[in-house]
């Protein structure tokens, strides 16, 4: 087999990946930022030398790539649609059919003299190791969680420590998942104050949107608990629902800036927007879910459940308080 | 993870021990310590941890093991009530 015309990666990110990076962050162009799938070689990798196999998602390979300083393999692109290891996974495009298939097209056999695959961990769920043994003759061994410890993984002879194969949800994750969140619902939150600026009386357009904005306000703050908040002090919320400890934070922040704009809101008004920005922060906290890395689809259903009929009932209430307002006097 | 504890008692993992073989597999793809090692077999330690991911089960190659697999979203759930279709993420 030829490998002349296998590309060859380096491990240090340039400018251009720094700013995709930035930009897919910000929900940009997400699904489009993928590279072909496919044989990659990282170093100067020999027909011994261990293949490593990833999504074609760029922000994955990135990561996997700039994490190979010094060793010398192959990478096996599986074509996941542009989606990340573990999502791909859950959905099977990162799976046993597409791991074979690539292995195949590639003609993988013929450029290692081995048979073995380091597939990422958290692939697992969609693929099955002695499947794609059975089918390929390809041993399939999972290796850490996070590409970071993968140089420590092929060191230690393919030995990973009981660290490298639990996830965590740091504080940083949080931190960074909060900008993806909010890119996110900025797209909502935008319009609907517009709305409440155009609204809004008064003389001079300052007037209105300094009036639009106060009004807005409790329910910015809902927003505010929900996506920024919530995923920062979740450890230490009370509660093991999220919808429950959003509605906790939901309530104390709305509330805290109805008291600080006091004259803003009359006392009906004060519990329409109480009610409706609670109901809010529940929701959108209870959306943080799937950012996590320890909540189950029974978990969630569970608490869906029972959150939901709640958060639409306030959100009823406070409609029907807006209604008796506008029109009863 | 101290500090990340999820509703409890729903998970829908389920181990038998008749049919496993001991091969660790499960041990290997599952990223929180819901299993434990035993001499010849594995026990389910924590099932409270478990979140359905699915990849003991595809893994084990004895169908030892037995999950509803699927992702703890919110979103994807509700997509999959609103379409009556099985949930499905857009990440």
């Amino acid at each position: 087999m030829n490998t002349t015309d296998v590309p060859t990666v380096s491990t240090r990110l340039g400018l251009v990946d720094r700013l995709g990076r930035w930009r897919v962050r910000w929900g940009i162009g997400r699904s489009r930022y993928r590279i072909p799938p496919g044989l990659y070689r990282v170093g100067t990798p020999d027909p011994s030398s261990p293949v490593l196999v990833t999504a074609n998602y760029k922000l994955s390979f990135d990561a996997l790539r700039s994490e190979l300083q010094g060793v010398d393999a192959w990478v096996l692109v599986l074509d996941t649609m542009g989606v990340n290891v573990w999502c791909a996974a859950g959905k099977g495009t990162f799976g046993t059919d597409e791991l074979v298939r690539q292995v195949e097209t590639t003609g993988l056999a013929e450029v290692v003299s081995h048979r073995k695959l380091v597939a990422p961990q958290l692939g697992a769920p969609g693929v099955a190791a002695h499947e794609v043994r059975r089918i390929c003759g390809f041993k399939v061994v999972y290796g850490p969680v996070r590409a970071r410890d993968i140089p420590a993984f092929l060191e230690s002879g393919m030995r990973a420590t009981d660290d490298m194969r639990r996830v965590t949800f740091s504080l940083g994750d949080r931190v960074e998942l909060v900008g993806v969140e909010l890119a996110w619902v900025v797209k909502w939150v935008v319009p609907i104050v517009a709305v409440m600026v155009l609204l809004a009386g008064g003389e001079s357009i300052l007037d209105r949107t300094r009036t639009g904005m106060l009004t807005a306000s409790p329910i910015l703050a809902g927003v505010l608990a929900g996506v920024v908040l919530v995923p920062i002090f979740l450890p230490w919320i009370p509660g093991r629902a999220f919808s429950l400890k959003g509605a906790i934070l939901g309530a104390i922040v709305v509330g805290a800036t109805l008291a600080l704009t006091p004259g803003v809101h009359s006392v009906a008004a004060s519990i329409q927007v109480f009610l409706l920005g609670t109901a809010v922060a529940s929701f959108l906290a209870m959306q943080f879910t799937g950012a996590t890395t320890f909540t189950s689809p029974s978990g969630v259903e569970w608490e869906m459940r029972r959150a939901l009929p709640l958060q639409i009932g306030a959100a009823v209430i406070a409609g029907g308080i807006a209604v008796v307002r506008i029109f009863g006097g | 993870m101290t500090g990340f504890a999820y509703i409890r008692g729903v998970t829908t993992i389920e181990l038998d021990p008749l049919l496993c073989n001991g091969c660790m597999m499960c041990i290997k793809v599952c990223p929180h310590p819901v299993f434990e090692a035993l001499k010849r077999a594995v026990a389910i330690r924590e099932p409270n941890l478990c979140i359905e991911c699915g990849a003991c089960a595809l893994n084990c190659p004895e169908g030892a093991l037995n999950v509803n697999p699927g992702v703890g979203c919110a979103a994807a759930i509700l997509k999959g009530w609103v379409t009556r279709s099985k949930p499905d993420c857009s990440c």
